[in-house]
C-alpha cells in the first residue's frame, strides 16, 4: 500500500478545512457602522481618549474586571462622579447592548463570551 | 521514519480504521459534552471526579513500564532489554498522550486550560502534574525517536540522548508521585489522606505497567516478524510478580490502619466499596472482582514454575491489570468521594456518552501506540534484525 | 447610536450605610496576614467572620427566607436533580453539619434543628492551596473570593473543600434562574461557584444579604476587632465551627448556648 502521498494530501485539506474558522478573518479590515458623535479627544470614562476606544476597550473592560473581582475595587470617579466598573451595571448604563455593542461587533466579527453570563438589559441572547 | 506508519499489511490498516472509527464517535459524543456540560456525565456534586480523572490516574502506571525497562537496560546494562524497551518508551508516550486528553475532557472550561500556564501556581498540585506529564511526554518522545533512528542507521544514539535518559528516570517516578500528591494531600477525604499514598502508585504503575507491556509485546510477536525474546519478558514477569505483591502488601497497610484504629472516617470509605453503605453498593460487585482476580495473579506469578509458562503469564498478566484497572481506574477515586463530607451517600455510575468518550481516548491512545510500533516494527523487519537472540 | 448620559448608575449615596465597612477599609488595612509559632489565629486587621445563632432560628420560613435572600440577588439556579443542585446557603441536620463531633446524647430539640451551612471562609483554606489558575483566592479580609473569568472548571477546589460548600455548573444554569437580578452576572456551564460574603454588597457599604435578612440571627463583623459584635457574642457563648480538627480555622460560627441561642 503505497498511497502515502495521497493520505498527506488528504491530512493536509482536512487541517486547512479544520482551521477555517481561525483564519478566515484573518487580515480583514473592518467597516466599521458609525461615525462618533463627540468629539474624538473627548475623554472616556476610564481616561480613554473617545478616538482609542475601539481599539481599548476590551482592555480597559480586562482591567475593570481584575481590579473589582481581584483587587476588590468597584468604584472610580469620573468627572466628579462616582460610576461602578462594571460591565452591566457600567458600560450599560451608558451603552445598550443590542444597539451599540453588537451592532459593531457583528460588523467586526467578534463575538465576546461575556454574555454567557453577563445580563444585558432586559435580553438573553448570547451574542 | 513516519512513512512507515503509511504502509503496513491488511491487519494494520483494519486495526487503524477500527480504532479511528471509536475515536471519531468519542470526539462526536464530546462535541456534545462541550455544548450541553459534563451534566452528560455521572458526576455529581458530591462526587465531583468520574471515570475521566480515574482514568488519568490509572494510565500516569501505564507510563511507568518504560522507566522498569530503562533502569535494568541503561543503568545495569541489562543487554536483553535492548528489543523492548522502546516499546516501553512508546507505550508510555501513548498512555500520557492519554492523561492529558481525559484531563482535558474532564475540564468545566477546556478553552481556558493555558491559564494553568498563564497563572503558574506552584502551591496547586494540578499545576505540577501538567507540567511534568508534559515533560514526560516529551522526553519520551525524543529518546524513543532518537534511539530507533539510531538503530535504522545502525549507529548508537547522539551523545545527547544519554542525559535525557538518564533524566527521565526520576522523572517517571515524578509523575507518579505528583499525580498521588493531588489525593494525598486534601484534608477531610481519609480515604486519600495517606503518606503511602505515592508508594502505593508507584507499585501499581510498575505492576500494571509492565503487565501491559507483556501483553503488547506477545500480541506484536504473534502478528509480526518481530519477537522480543523469551528471557527478556520472563524478566519482565518477575517485576510484575515483585511489584504486585508490594502493591497488595500496601493496600492491606491501608485496610489495618483503618479498621484496627476503628475510626469511622477511616473506614467509611473501605465499607462503601467493599459491603456497601446503607444498600448503596454499586461498586461491591466490582471492588471483590479486583481482590479475587489480584488474588488469581499473585498465585499464578510467584510460583516461578506457573510464570515460565508464557501462557500462564500472560493470563497472569491481564488478571493483574483487570485488577488494577478496577482498583485505580474506578474505586481510588471514586471510594474517596463516599461518603460525602455530610456522612451520606451519592453514587456514582459512568453514563453512556461518558463511556463513549472514555473509550474514544483508549482507542486514540492505541492508535497512538500501534503508529509507533508499526514504525519500530518495520523498521526492524528492514534491517533484518526483527528477531531478539535471547 | 443611543447613548445617555444620564443612564448610568450612580453610587456615590450607597456608600456608607450598613457595617460602616467600605472597600477602601478593607482593602488598606487587612494587608498583613501572618501567624506566629504554633498559633493558627490570623493577625490580619480585618478578618470578615459569621455568627449563627440557631436559636433565634424558629421557623422553616426563617431559614427559607436567608437563603431565597442570597439566591435571588446572586441568580443561583435551582436545579431539582440533586446530582446538579447548585447551592450557596443551605441546611442541613446536626448530624450531617457536625459529622465529626458525633454525640447522640445533645438535647433532643437541639438535635432536631437545622443548621444553615455556607461557605466557611476558612483562614486556611484548601480550595485556594489546589486552585491551579488562583481563580479562587483569599481577599486581605478573609473572604474566599473566587473569579469566575478564570476557573477553569477542574473542580480541584471541590475536591479539597472539607464542607461541601462548592457547587459546579453541571448543566447551562440561566434557565433555572427564578427572578433575575440583572445587577450580578450568573455563571454559565463549568465553573464551579460558592457564598462570597457577598463581597459585592460589603463594598457598597451593606450587609451580607442573608445577614440583613435574618432578624437578628445571623450576625457579621470583624472577627479580629475586639469591639465587633461578632466578638462579644464569641465571648458569651459557646459555639461550634464545623470540622475543627482539619485546622481550616472556619470563619463560621454556630452559637449553641446561652438563654435566647438555646436550641
Ligand atoms: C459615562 C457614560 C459611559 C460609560 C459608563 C461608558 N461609555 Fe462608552 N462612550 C460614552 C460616550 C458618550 C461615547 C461617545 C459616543 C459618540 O460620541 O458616538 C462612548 C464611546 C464608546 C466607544 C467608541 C464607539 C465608537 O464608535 O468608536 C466604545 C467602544 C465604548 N464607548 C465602549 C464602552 C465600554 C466597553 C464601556 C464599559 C467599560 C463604556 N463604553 C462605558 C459613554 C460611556
Ligand atoms: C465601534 C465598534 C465597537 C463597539 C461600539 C464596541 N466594540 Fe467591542 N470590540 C470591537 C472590536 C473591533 C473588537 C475586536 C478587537 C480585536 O479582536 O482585537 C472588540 C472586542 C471586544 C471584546 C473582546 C472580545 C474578544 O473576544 O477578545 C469585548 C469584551 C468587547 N469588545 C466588549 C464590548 C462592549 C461591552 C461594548 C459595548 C459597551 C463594545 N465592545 C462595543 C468593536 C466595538
Ligand atoms: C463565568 C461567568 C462570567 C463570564 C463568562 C464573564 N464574567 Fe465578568 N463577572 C462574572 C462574575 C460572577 C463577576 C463578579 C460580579 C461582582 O462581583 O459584582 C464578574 C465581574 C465582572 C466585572 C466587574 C463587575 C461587574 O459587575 O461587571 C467586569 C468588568 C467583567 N466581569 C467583565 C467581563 C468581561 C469583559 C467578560 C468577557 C470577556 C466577562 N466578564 C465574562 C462572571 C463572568
Amino acid at each position: 500500500m503505497y498511497n502515502g502521498g495521497k493520505i498527506i494530501t488528504g491530512l493536509i485539506i482536512f487541517v486547512a478545512l479544520a482551521t477555517f474558522p481561525f483564519y478566515a478573518n484573518f487580515g480583514k479590515t473592518v467597516e466599521l457602522p458609525s461615525e462618533l458623535e463627540a468629539e474624538p479627544d473627548e475623554m472616556h470614562l476610564g481616561n480613554i481618549p473617545l478616538v482609542n476606544m475601539r481599539s481599548e476597550h476590551m482592555k480597559l473592560l480586562d482591567q475593570w474586571r481584575d481590579e473589582v473581582v481581584r483587587g476588590g475595587k468597584r468604584f472610580i470617579e469620573y468627572d466628579g462622579d462616582e460610576y461602578e466598573k462594571s460591565l452591566q451595571n457600567g458600560c450599560l448604563g451608558c451603552h445598550e447592548k443590542q444597539e451599540f455593542c453588537t451592532k459593531c461587533h457583528t460588523y467586526a466579527g467578534v463575538k465576546p463570551y461575556c454574555w454567557s453570563c453577563h445580563f444585558a438589559e432586559g435580553e438573553e441572547g448570547l451574542l | 521514519m513516519l512513512d512507515k506508519a503509511l504502509t503496513g499489511s491488511k491487519k494494520y490498516w483494519t486495526l487503524v480504521i477500527i480504532l479511528l472509527g471509536i475515536s471519531g464517535v468519542g470526539v462526536f459524543t464530546y462535541l456534545h459534552q462541550l455544548k450541553t456540560g459534563l451534566g452528560i456525565t455521572g458526576m455529581s456534586r458530591d462526587v465531583s471526579w468520574g471515570f475521566y480523572i480515574s482514568q488519568f490516574t490509572f494510565l500516569v502506571g501505564g507510563a511507568a513500564s518504560a522507566v522498569m525497562l530503562v533502569i535494568p537496560y541503561y543503568l545495569h546494562h541489562y543487554k536483553k532489554f535492548s528489543k523492548i524497551v522502546i516499546l516501553g518508551e512508546f507505550l508510555a508516550v501513548a498512555s500520557v498522550t492519554m492523561c492529558m486528553l481525559f484531563i482535558f475532557v474532564d475540564m468545566g472550561q477546556p478553552m481556558r486550560i493555558a491559564n494553568v500556564f498563564l497563572y503558574p501556581t506552584p502551591n496547586s498540585i494540578l499545576f505540577w502534574d501538567a507540567t511534568v506529564l508534559s515533560g514526560y511526554l516529551v522526553l519520551n518522545i525524543v529518546i524513543g525517536w532518537a534511539t530507533l533512528h539510531a538503530e535504522k542507521k545502525g549507529t548508537s544514539p547522539a551523545s545527547w540522548v544519554k542525559p535525557l535518559i538518564y533524566l527521565s528516570i526520576p522523572w517517571a517516578i515524578s509523575i507518579h508521585t505528583v499525580t498521588a500528591f493531588l489525593y494525598a494531600g486534601l484534608p477531610g477525604r481519609h480515604f486519600w489522606l495517606t503518606a503511602i499514598m505515592a508508594a502505593r502508585f508507584l507499585a501499581s504503575a510498575f505492576s500494571g505497567g509492565p503487565a501491559l507491556l507483556i501483553i503488547l509485546a506477545l500480541i506484536v510477536r504473534k502478528y509480526t516478524k518481530f519477537d522480543p525474546g523469551k528471557e527478556p519478558i520472563q524478566a519482565v514477569g518477575k517485576i510484575v510478580a515483585y511489584a504486585m505483591s508490594v502493591n497488595v502488601f500496601f493496600i492491606l497497610l491501608e485496610v489495618f490502619t483503618a479498621f484496627y484504629s476503628n475510626i469511622p472516617g477511616h473506614m467509611h470509605s473501605f465499607e462503601y466499596l467493599f459491603v456497601g453503605i446503607e444498600g448503596h453498593s454499586k461498586l461491591v460487585p466490582l471492588m471483590w472482582t479486583s481482590v479475587i482476580l489480584a488474588a488469581v495473579s499473585l498465585f499464578l506469578l510467584i510460583p516461578p514454575g506457573f510464570r515460565k509458562n508464557e501462557s500462564i503469564l500472560v493470563f497472569a498478566c491481564i488478571t493483574v491489570f483487570i485488577s488494577l484497572w478496577i482498583d485505580k481506574g474506578f474505586g481510588l477515586v471514586i471510594g474517596g468521594f463516599i461518603p460525602n463530607h455530610f456522612g451520606t451517600v451519592t453514587e456514582y455510575w459512568p453514563t453512556i456518552p461518558e463511556t463513549l468518550i472514555t473509550l474514544g481516548i483508549w482507542s486514540i491512545g492505541f492508535l497512538v501506540l500501534t503508529i509507533l510500533y508499526q514504525v519500530t516494527v518495520s523498521v526492524r523487519e528492514e534491517l533484518g534484525t526483527a528477531k531478539s537472540e535471547y | 447610536m443611543k447613548i445617555d448620559r444620564r443612564k448610568f448608575l450612580k453610587l456615590t449615596g450607597a456608600t456608607g450605610i450598613g457595617l460602616g465597612l467600605s472597600a477602601t477599609d478593607i482593602f488598606t488595612k487587612g494587608t498583613v496576614e501572618a501567624s506566629s509559632g504554633h498559633s493558627r489565629v490570623s493577625t490580619a486587621a480585618t478578618r470578615l467572620a459569621m455568627v449563627i445563632n440557631i436559636g433565634k432560628l424558629k421557623t422553616d420560613d426563617d431559614y427559607q427566607r436567608i437563603i431565597d435572600a442570597c439566591h435571588s440577588i446572586h441568580n443561583v439556579p435551582t436545579i431539582d436533580n440533586p446530582k446538579h443542585e447548585v447551592k450557596w446557603i443551605w441546611t442541613d441536620t446536626y448530624k450531617h453539619s457536625f459529622p465529626e463531633q458525633i454525640n447522640e446524647y445533645h438535647p433532643e430539640a437541639f438535635m432536631k434543628k437545622r443548621f444553615p451551612l455556607l461557605c466557611n471562609h476558612c483562614d486556611h483554606p484548601p480550595c485556594v492551596r489546589v486552585c491551579p489558575t488562583k481563580a479562587t483566592f483569599k481577599r486581605p479580609d478573609g473572604i474566599i473570593q473566587q473569579d469566575m473569568h478564570r476557573c477553569i472548571g477542574c473542580r480541584f477546589c471541590m475536591a479539597a473543600c472539607p464542607y461541601g460548600s462548592r457547587s459546579f455548573n453541571w448543566i447551562d444554569p440561566r434557565p433555572h434562574i427564578k427572578e433575575k437580578n440583572t445587577e450580578y452576572p450568573p455563571r454559565t456551564m463549568g465553573v464551579v461557584e460558592k457564598c462570597t460574603f457577598c463581597n459585592e454588597r460589603l463594598e457598597r457599604g451593606e450587609e451580607p444579604a442573608c445577614v440583613e435578612s435574618s432578624n437578628g440571627a445571623l450576625v457579621f463583623g470583624n472577627l479580629n476587632d475586639p469591639e465587633s459584635e461578632v466578638r462579644k457574642i464569641l465571648n458569651t457563648h459557646f459555639t461550634l465551627r464545623r470540622k475543627p480538627s482539619l485546622g481550616t480555622m472556619p470563619s463560621v460560627f454556630y452559637v449553641i448556648g446561652g438563654e435566647d441561642y438555646a436550641g
